[in-house]
């Protein structure tokens, strides 16, 4: 009961008004900035990191951590009410959410999308306050090998799991391979596909592509379809939060599955945008009508928020702990840290304990105002829906340029968000799915750099991804869902499973079973 | 959001236009108007002298050639940090990561900037190496020398569960069946230069993984994943205090002067050179401030008084002291010429490595 202990010591250093004003300054700003497509939590902490130079660095950190809690919770905003995803994490959000807003369920989607964000992030600080010592030796255990098998696994679960016919989500995801190996390649330390063009020397950035492929493609697809965003009276009141709290608890296999994952892919730098691609994924396929997913289901919002939102926070874990940054915004974090003359290291701990204690408070204490900041401030986020599609469309665009643009300041980013936005308008007419293909694109470098690292390491030998037991199951695990249709289809010849089956656990089960 | 757009980085990315050209005139007239109208705020602060010369007149960017987290950002996280607690200027810093395709970004950004004098480069061997091993057009002369602002070191590293001497290392490495694994960052750059050369002095064979940052190398050292690493002092600082990994040898003809304890028992003056346990392999490596081409030389002698006044800061030299830096301080023809023969050196080592594209 150490962990308690220092716990309530953090509890003690947080509890002053300054902290708390500053706690409540920086999870305003950090909503806002989820809120802009692009512009998003790496960006906003980056911006506002100088000011707090002056500050202590536990004051500085509750600040900037908050901007960061914010930046999460703002995120579900856009991509509910305007199919647009705020950070890249939210892109499993808008399969659901952005239907259910549709159909005027635009409060109970966000409240669904903020409670379950909440829960997400508050099994990941319970698990950071309980076995930080554990799970920082555990992150050691992955080397090269286990983290090309997570990114197997996650590639895999996509194409095995997915909704969409194999073939073009295969099709998709191998185009979005295609383009991430733009730019230079690490391992050899050669240039590719770039034509000599200092432009696409730093590659295609994800972010622009995914502000291109679902924002601008959605606007083409709304004015082509003269489909109005308007009209949709979104009253929400305490009765619909209290509603959606009310079922909550019916779906805990869901909730749990997705805080599980978010944690570990947070803990191992597979990150916050693989793990809400995961958990949604496999809700889907443990539900049992999977068809009316992607429908405006409330399960396709608690899913991928839950496993984004812990994922995002087990993220600072490996940060603190070992000075891996598992997400964008983590690394930023790192460098302010070091600034205020922390080192990240095991010995964080031990040395500075009323900082790692104060910031782990503050997890608490953020997300606790944090939720009740964005559920009361809901109506005006919903009220966005009642101003006229003419009106809101341009200052989408707008918005989104400023976005693509400010990730890297570069005029070129916005002509190519431009081109996905017309890539994402045709793959959206001829039905290929776009998620496989912004996943091949943000996983695709660092699946192959691991991949080619397994290979000198073990001198080209594949047995390498069975050398151990960690890295021997996720690998099997992740063979097994790619062809999970297959064996499901042979599974249910054979009499095994049948379609009522209940639903199991977590990905063990078809292990287990088809063993 | 309206925080977002007033801060000053954005209202910076808004009004830059790329081959603007700033406008000497209007930029005086402005710091008037600034002077006058933060008159009394200057007049306090002792620090902040008065310039006869050129001033910046918006924002200043200073950009690193590396992903957050590393030596160049966490020396651009210092500067920012003396510069502001100082007072040494009035325009606020802004650091920008442009670490993409290991950091020629940063590199092409800063050649397409020409004129621009708000823009300074914190620029390391890359500046030669880059050029030479991807083929970038890229020449460092093309921008403008600032100063050189201190050396880094290299350090050879083994988890400490490995052997626990050079001799033990080099032998053990040549027992293995499979060569010992070397992590560094990138691929063709210095650490890899390094793992050449130590491969040629010891007759030791090494596979060399490249991964894309110093503290990635860290950590999959410490959980075993590879046998050793050649990181700077500061990359591996922490892992070395937590006991996790041992320094065996540092790259250069004379130890570290830095004395006081770092871990419980030992400093970084205690690690032997190279040279002392028999494997002759020396390198240090740059760490430089570059602006843009075609600046005026008011510009440039702003900048050279600045980074001057930055290497007195107390943050300065605490900085030096905890990441083992080698200080110096090098501007004009000194730096020049330095720069002339560190190229010369990188080259023939490129080049015998076998490094260089055809």
């Amino acid at each position: 009961m150490e962990a308690f202990g220092l716990l309530l010591h953090g509890f003690a250093v947080l509890l002053t008004w300054k902290t708390l004003v500053l706690m409540m300054v920086g999870l305003v700003l950090g909503i806002f900035v989820g809120v802009l497509p692009g512009l998003g939590g790496p960006n906003g902490v980056a911006i506002l990191l100088p000011l707090t130079f002056t500050m202590d660095p536990t004051s500085a950190i509750v600040m900037l951590s908050c901007i960061y809690w914010g930046a999460l919770f703002g995120g579900a905003i856009t991509s509910i009410l305007f199919n647009i995803p705020g950070e890249a994490w939210s892109v499993a959000t808008t399969f659901d959410g952005y239907p259910m807003a549709q159909q005027g369920r635009a409060a109970e989607a966000l409240t669904a999308a903020f409670t379950s964000s909440f829960i997400g992030s508050l099994v990941a600080v319970l698990l950071i306050t309980f076995l930080a010592p554990m799970i920082s030796s555990f992150a050691l255990k992955f080397g090269p090998p286990e983290f090309f098998a997570v990114y197997l696994l996650t590639f895999c679960s996509f194409v095995g799991l997915g909704r969409e016919a194999k073939h073009k989500t295969v099709i998709s995801m191998s185009l979005g391979l295609l383009l991430a190996g733009i730019g230079m390649d690490t391992v050899s330390g050669n240039l590719r596909m770039t034509f000599g063009s200092a432009e696409l020397l730093r590659g295609i950035n994800f972010l622009v592509a995914v502000i291109g492929l679902f924002g601008i493609s959605e606007i083409l697809l709304t004015m082509e379809e003269r489909l109005a965003l308007r009209g949709h009276a979104a009253s929400i009141s305490l009765r619909v939060v209290l509603s959606v709290w009310k079922d909550l608890p019916k779906y805990w296999v869901t909730l749990l599955r997705s805080s599980f994952i978010g944690c570990w892919l947070g803990i191992t730098p597979g990150g916050a945008i693989a793990a809400s691609f995961m958990g949604y994924n496999l809700a889907k396929r443990f539900a049992k009508n999977p068809e009316s997913f992607g429908k405006g289901r409330i399960e396709g919002v608690f899913a991928p928020e839950t496993a984004a939102h812990a994922s995002g926070t087990a993220a600072l874990l490996p940060m603190l702990a070992l000075g891996i940054p598992g997400s964008g915004t983590a690394a930023i974090l790192l460098g302010g840290l070091m600034v205020w003359g922390l080192n990240p290291g095991p010995l964080l701990f031990v040395e500075h304990k009323d900082f790692v204690w104060g910031l782990i408070a503050s997890m608490y204490l953020g997300n606790v105002v944090g939720l009740v900041l964005v559920l009361t401030t809901v109506p005006i986020f919903a009220s966005i829906l009642r101003v006229p599609f003419a009106a809101v469309a341009p200052m989408i665009v707008v918005s989104c340029a400023i976005g693509a643009y400010a990730i890297q300041n570069a005029m070129f980013d916005i002509w190519l968000m431009l081109g996905f936005g017309l890539v994402g308008y045709v793959f959206k007419k001829i039905g290929i799915p776009l998620a496989p293909f912004t996943l091949a694109l943000v996983l695709g470098n660092r699946a192959e750099d691991a991949f080619r690292l397994s290979m000198i390491g073990a001198g080209g030998d594949l047995k390498v991804f069975w050398s151990n037991g960690l890295v021997g199951s996720i690998t099997t695990l992740a063979i097994v869902l790619l062809f999970w249709p297959v064996i499901d289809v042979l599974l249910a010849r054979v009499g095994l499973t049948q379609r009522s089956e209940p639903e199991p656990p977590r990905g063990e089960s078809p292990l287990d079973s088809s063993a | 959001m309206r925080a977002g757009l007033n801060s000053p980085a954005f209202v910076r990315k808004m009004h830059r236009i790329p081959g603007n050209k700033p406008n000497n005139n209007q930029g005086t007239k402005l710091v008037r108007i600034l002077v006058k109208t933060v008159g009394v705020a200057a007049a306090l602060s002792l620090s902040t002298p008065a310039f006869a010369g050129w001033e910046p007149t918006k924002p200043v960017e200073i950009v690193v050639a590396a992903g957050a987290g590393g030596a160049s950002d966490q020396m651009a996280r210092m500067m920012q940090a003396a510069i502001q607690k100082n007072n040494l200027m009035k325009q606020p810093i802004v650091v920008s990561l442009k670490g993409g395709a290991s950091g020629a970004e940063a590199l092409m950004y800063m050649k397409s900037s020409e004129g621009d004098p708000n823009k300074v480069l914190i620029a390391y061997s890359l500046i030669y190496m880059l050029p030479l091993s991807a083929k970038i057009p890229f020449n460092w002369r093309e921008l403008t020398p600032v100063s050189v602002i201190a050396l880094d070191q290299f350090v050879l590293w083994d988890n400490s569960a490995g052997p626990k001497t050079v001799k033990e290392f080099v032998a053990a490495a040549k027992a293995a069946s499979a060569p010992f694994k070397m992590g560094g960052t990138g691929s063709k750059r210095e650490d890899h230069v390094l793992t050449v050369f130590l491969e040629q002095k010891t007759g030791a064979k090494f596979s060399y993984l490249p991964y894309k940052s110093g503290g990635e190398a860290a950590t999959q050292l410490v959980g075993n994943h590879t046998e050793s690493n050649v990181n700077n002092p500061s990359e591996n600082l922490e892992v070395w205090r937590a006991g996790q990994v041992r320094p065996l040898c540092v790259f250069d003809k004379e130890r570290i002067s830095y004395t006081s304890k770092v871990t419980e028992t030992q400093s970084w003056a205690d690690v032997p050179t190279c040279k002392e346990e028999g494997v002759d392999v020396q390198y240090l490596m740059l760490r430089a401030t570059f602006l843009p081409g075609k600046v005026t030389a008011e510009q440039q002698a702003f900048y050279v008084e600045l980074f001057h006044k930055v290497t007195q800061t107390a943050e300065y030299k605490d900085y030096m002291e905890k990441q083992a830096l080698k200080p110096i301080f090098l501007t004009g023809k000194d730096m020049v010429q330095f720069l002339e023969e560190d190229d010369a050196v990188n080259k023939s080592l490129m080049t015998e490595a076998g490094f260089v594209a055809k």
